[in-house]
């Protein structure tokens, strides 16, 4: 035996000398021909223990003693690359595990690019491409003992994850593609499935493997980031190879539960993303949540209320996941609670991002969607209790997203809790966010798993009946056609807009003002009312000296006016009458405006109508040119113009001007011109109509926020009309822009807006930064930098901690925005100095 | 530097108006959407308006066809009795005929080209004016004994000088029918004693290719539309497509269909088949009551209608798709006329009004 052991010694030793020693090609290629019968299994004229010894004692040596010798003098020793391929092959196989190591181990000690690198990156794309890995793989999980050799395994472990990192450290832009993460992972994941089959085949056959190594490599790749590249190969293939098979679904399930503990986070939401739905994940994963901890708490908790990054078909998989199996239905009821209890939470609702708010809304409506009626019998109560506190805080946020989520998940909720009888119904616009959400509504938790082959999950899109429906109805004309014996059409003729071919009204409308103020305050006619409204404002427009005799009375009553019939644009008149009186005389209807916003006894509607009402009542003041421009495409009056036309019937007269246009255009097009100067609408010019009153508009508005009434509590609960109102006053600091009253203006607003700066309502911090940016804009720069620099030093450090720290996007955003401006107002300030 | 800040000048003005705008639109709790109508055209304007009529306009006839010299006219009755003669070319008046006592006008025609007209008055009398080489007396007239509204019908002959007058007769619910000039009655139509139709609101004299003797169809107060064979003095078949007064009805030949207008909301079609007798094909509702006059256009492609509500509606003839509302009176419309086929895009649509005003368009003239 010693004998055979010291051959094998000799055999190396003698081939180590002649490979330091000789110069002649021949006499080495014979040394590492006789060292290579140790590897070749084929002719085996060596004994399996001579071999096995080898392979353990001398070959990582004697591979490094190649790595040395590299050189291209030295390959060339012998012609048409005779050594080079002798020398390869001792890599690509020996065995595996000891072939990676001292490949890599000989890539990261060597410095700066060289031959030898490029030669060995080459030899390990071929290892790779080879399929090496998989020998390596398969070698690691045969191996029965994996305690003893966890150093090896280890490094073996994070060179195999770490190679593209390694190889480009290396390499830098010379690293072949195939080292590239987006390639190298897919290609390890390809590996990995090899070594699956290997095993499945190998239990299959009564003899046990260990999976534990492939585990720790997904673990690792995971934990590395590299869900998507490697997951995306593994996935689905093991969906398909799981699909029928109970060895491989046990072999999957043993793959996740292998991962160490600090893996699984990274596996199971790699997992869960990558899976086509819920069945599927159900397939890969087992019952890992109900075993393991880790897992358990990654996916009730970490991804449902810790993080909102996922998207909706995650979610439906996630919770799809766990409603699919009777085990983890119990954990699906205590997701729902949980949920439940942030969704009702009103600190949450208060501080917690819209997008997170969205997340969970999201996730309570699919987990509503999976339950049984005999579990929400048992929840009843709970239910109930949830959403009370919930909808109450939602409906209470300012921002309209949160009060549309909060309102369809407590219709959900009730319709949930009473399948019959009557439940909770709210009325909120129609728009992407409450499709979305009622379309995870009406999702059928057997829809929610598509087919084993699908896409992720889409929901069926309720467009199409509608596509369908005209052209079922045109079938229906053609129908109605086919019987009409004419069947000609009349289709030659496009008709004209006939949306004004209204019902004709009886009632006179009223002439004078005074009428008119008599007409919507006692009359019982309801037609003269509506006609009244509707007329009032371009009355108003065309007698702006009776309209001043009465100005503040028409305003009161505008003020009141509430709607006494189902009128069609009844709100949008009435704003248009106000905003037309505030116009004609805004000294006196703007100082009765204001002062009636903080008056007793007013609704918040009203307030907020008085508000918007003097925004717009700015804007047209502030400019002239506005005035046609911001007319809302209404309902114009019917007007009449008569066509210059010959003076003759007949209109086969080419019009005159018609062969001049064309003319025009021809020559346009022809002519080629040198410098051509973008055109330019010619502004209106005039002088700003709002400067001398603005200060009855902004300075009543800010006075007496602090104060509050017995109804109305601007600091308190009525956050909403404090927000209309910062927003307004920043709006007209806006429309003041160029008048004296600006710097006074801008003061007494950075003050104001200084006062409010930590409210907790997301809508009124948003309003104090617009207040800011249209103080940044409004108020000349010399005069901010000269007389408000204090005030303009803490905003500023103010604005920083927003754009950072702030929990809304949109406020992170506009406090940007406005830092962005006070730079730009910094570097003009410096280019005026200078 | 300055062309940097002054790009984001605007870029900031631009978010500032943003921020407006969502400020006024998008506020919470606040759903003021401005939704934008989809544009079709925009409803035509008349070509031109007659004013000077100096009272309600009751009637209208186009008489374009005519020798190459003479201009183009428009002959229109009004409540005043007078008649004005329109030269579209100047679109001034050329003649005014006063030959009713100031008793209102409510039918003119013309025969035999431009020169001849004919004019019925509340004055219980027809009269006929020969306007050759200006000339602007009543050469005859002829008195009636109805007090109705009922307009004349004529239907010319073919020899040369003599044609068919209808008129309401004497009793209430008769219907006369003339041979002109010579003013010998031909037949007085009668309905059957227990009909129960009422008067005749309006008459429509034709004759179709096929048979030989004259049709005619009448409008009756109950609403419903009889259809007579003049030379057999018997009724072919009788409608009751209204259930208010038949305002007015006018008849295609050509596609042997016609339509009937009455003071409700709907406008009727009818048609008439082989065997004589009419059967409603469809009716076509609309938005406001009250048709005082419909008119479908010579080359049968186009149907107008004279509203109460002001307007002007028309309707693609063939299946009643409605085209266009034409909104400029400020009164309600009287009357309605086609002008004679000329060449295509030539076609005049005239509108009188209680608002003493005659509005003319040119629509639907491109083929």
């Amino acid at each position: 035996m010693d004998s055979e052991l010291s051959e094998v010694r000799h055999t190396v030793q003698e081939a180590l000398h002649t490979l330091s020693s000789s110069k002649d090609g021949v006499q080495i290629s014979e040394a590492l021909r006789s060292v290579r019968i140790y590897l070749s299994e084929m002719k085996n004229p060596v004994l399996p223990r001579e071999r096995e010894e080898f392979s353990k004692i001398y070959f990582s040596t004697f591979l490094r003693c190649l790595v040395s010798k590299l050189s291209p003098d030295w390959l060339d020793l012998l012609p048409a690359g005779q050594l080079e391929e002798l020398w390869d092959s001792f890599f690509l196989e020996g065995p595996a595990d000891q072939a990676f190591l001292v490949l890599m181990e000989s890539i990261t000690v060597t410095v700066g690019l060289s031959y030898r690198l490029m030669k060995m990156a080459q030899v390990l794309s071929r290892f790779l491409k080879m399929g090496r890995l998989a020998e390596l793989m398969w070698e690691m999980c045969q191996q029965q003992v994996p305690r003893g050799s966890s150093l090896l395994q280890e490094t073996l472990l994070s060179k195999v994850v770490c190679l593209p990192d390694h190889l480009s450290n290396q390499m830098k832009e010379q690293s072949p593609s195939l080292f590239f993460p987006q390639n190298y992972f897919p290609l390890l994941g390809e590996e990995m499935i090899q070594v699956l089959q290997r095993i499945s085949d190998s239990l299959r056959g009564g003899s046990d493997c260990s999976i534990c190594f492939l585990s720790q490599i997904l673990a690792k790749v995971c934990i590395h980031g590299r869900q998507k590249e490697i997951l995306g190969v593994l996935v689905p293939h093991l969906t398909e190879l799981t699909q029928a098979d109970c060895i491989w679904q046990r072999l999957s399930w043993r793959l996740v539960e292998s991962v160490p503990d600090r893996g699984i986070e990274a596996v199971v939401s790699g997992l869960i993303q990558e899976a086509p739905g819920a069945r599927v994940l159900s397939r890969l994963l087992g019952n890992l949540v109900m075993k393991n901890k880790k897992a358990q708490f990654v996916v009730t908790q970490k991804c449902l209320l810790l993080q909102y990054r996922y998207s909706t078909e995650v979610l439906q998989n996630l919770l799809g996941y766990l409603a699919l199996d009777s085990y983890r239905r119990t954990l699906l009821l205590q997701v729902l609670k949980d949920l439940l209890e942030t969704w009702g939470s009103s600190s949450a609702v208060k501080h917690s991002p819209v997008e997170q708010q969205l997340y969970v809304s999201k996730a309570i409506l699919i987990c509503l969607s999976h339950l049984k009626e005999s579990e929400i019998d048992h929840i009843r109560e709970e239910l109930l209790t949830a959403m009370m506190g919930g909808v109450q805080c939602h409906i209470e946020s300012s921002l309209p997203q949160v009060r549309h989520v909060g309102m369809i998940v407590a219709e959900t909720i009730s319709s949930r809790i009473h399948s019959e009888g009557p439940h909770l119904k709210f009325q909120y616009e129609e728009n992407k966010l409450t499709r979305e959400l009622l379309s995870l509504v009406n999702l059928k938790p057997d829809d929610a798993s598509p087919p084993a082959s699908g896409s992720p999950v889409v929901p069926a899109p309720a467009v199409q009946p509608a596509c369908l429906s005209p052209e079922g109805k045109a079938h229906q004309e053609e129908k109605d056609k086919g019987s009409d014996s004419d069947l000609d059409s009349d289709d030659e003729f496009v008709p004209y807009d006939m949306s004004r071919d209204k019902e004709l009204k009886n009632t006179k409308a009223p002439v004078y003002i005074r009428d008119c103020l008599e007409a919507l305050t006692s009359s019982e006619d309801v037609e003269r009312w509506e006609v009244t409204l509707q007329v009032l404002e371009s009355l108003i427009k065309r007698n702006p000296a009776a309209t001043k005799e009465v100005s503040t009375e028409l305003a009161k009553v505008l003020l009141h006016l509430e709607e006494k019939t189902c009128m069609e644009g009844f709100e949008m008149l009435r704003q248009r009458a106000l905003v037309a009186v505030t116009v004609t005389d805004p000294v006196q209807v703007a100082q009765y405006l204001t002062s009636q916003f903080y008056a007793m006894n007013y609704s918040l509607r009203q307030r907020m109508d008085i508000l918007d009402v003097l925004v717009l009542a700015a804007q047209e003041l502030s400019s002239p040119r506005s005035l046609e421009k911001a007319k809302i495409p209404g309902r114009p009056e019917p007007s009449v113009q008569l066509l210059p036309a010959p003076l003759t019937p007949s209109l086969n007269i080419v019009p005159s001007d018609g062969w001049r246009r064309v003319v025009e255009e021809r020559i346009k097009n022809k002519t080629r011109r040198f410098a051509k100067g973008s055109s330019r609408s010619s502004t209106a010019n005039g002088p700003n109509k709002f400067n001398s009153v603005v200060g009855y508009f902004f300075f009543p508005l800010i006075e007496r926020f602090d104060r509050p009434l017995v109804t109305f509590d601007l600091l308190g609960e009525d956050s909403l009309v404090l927000g209309r109102l910062v927003h307004t006053v920043g709006i007209l600091m806006y429309f003041a822009i160029n008048t004296t009253a600006a710097v006074p203006m801008g003061k007494a607003l950075l003050e104001f807006v200084w006062t409010l700066r930590f409210h907790t309502d997301a809508y009124v911090r948003q309003g104090l930064l617009y207040s800011i940016s249209s103080i940044l804009w409004s108020v000349p720069a010399e005069r901010l930098l000269g007389d408000l620099t204090d005030e303009l030093l803490e905003t500023r450090s103010w604005l920083a901690a927003v754009a950072e720290n702030d929990p809304d996007e949109d406020c992170r955003k506009l406090a940007m925005q406005a830092l962005l401006l006070m730079e730009k107002l910094k570097d003009k300030f410096q280019i005026g100095s200078s | 530097m300055c062309r940097r800040l002054s790009l984001d000048v605007e870029k900031f003005q631009e978010c500032t108006r943003l921020a407006v705008c969502q400020s006024l639109l998008f506020l919470p709790g606040r759903c003021s959407w401005i939704s934008l109508p989809v544009m079709a055209l925009a409803p035509p304007s008349p070509q031109f308006v007659l004013r000077g009529s100096q009272s309600a306009v009751n009637t209208l006839h186009f008489s374009c066809r005519s020798k190459a010299h003479s201009p183009p006219l428009l002959f229109s009755g009004s409540l005043g009795g007078l008649i004005h003669v329109w030269n579209l070319e100047t679109r001034r008046v050329d003649t005014t005929l006063d030959g009713h006592a100031g008793q209102s006008v409510y039918w003119v025609k013309t025969l035999e080209g431009q020169h001849l007209l004919l004019s019925q008055g509340r004055d219980l009398k027809l009269c006929l004016w020969d306007l050759a080489e200006g000339r602007n007396a009543p050469v005859d007239s002829l008195s009636l004994d109805s007090v109705g509204f009922c307009k004349g019908s004529v239907l010319t002959e073919g020899t040369q000088g003599c044609w068919l007058l209808a008129v309401p007769g004497k009793d209430m619910d008769e219907v006369q029918v003339l041979d002109m000039p010579s003013k010998t009655s031909v037949c007085t139509l009668k309905p059957e004693a227990g009909a129960k139709v009422g008067m005749p609101m309006c008459l429509e004299l034709w004759k179709p290719a096929s048979s030989s003797g004259p049709l005619l169809l009448a409008g009756y107060e109950d609403g419903s539309v009889i259809l007579w064979d003049v030379s057999e003095r018997s009724v072919l078949s009788r409608l009751a497509c209204h259930e208010e007064p038949v305002m007015s009805l006018d008849f295609d030949s050509g596609r042997a269909r016609g339509v009937s207008g009455s003071s409700e909301k709907v406008l009727c079609v009818w048609s008439l088949d082989e065997q004589q007798n009419l059967k409603v094909c469809r009716t076509q509702e609309l938005t406001n009551p009250g048709i005082a006059d419909v008119a479908i256009r010579p080359d049968g492609k186009i149907l107008a209608t004279a509203g109460w509500d002001h307007r002007i509606r028309l309707f693609g003839w063939k299946q009643l798709k409605p085209l266009a509302v034409l909104d400029y009176h400020s009164a309600a419309v009287h009357c309605v006329a086609f002008s004679d086929p000329g060449r295509p895009g030539e076609q005049l649509l005239a509108g009188g009004s209680k608002d003493q005003r005659i509005s003319v368009w040119s629509v639907y003239n491109q083929t």
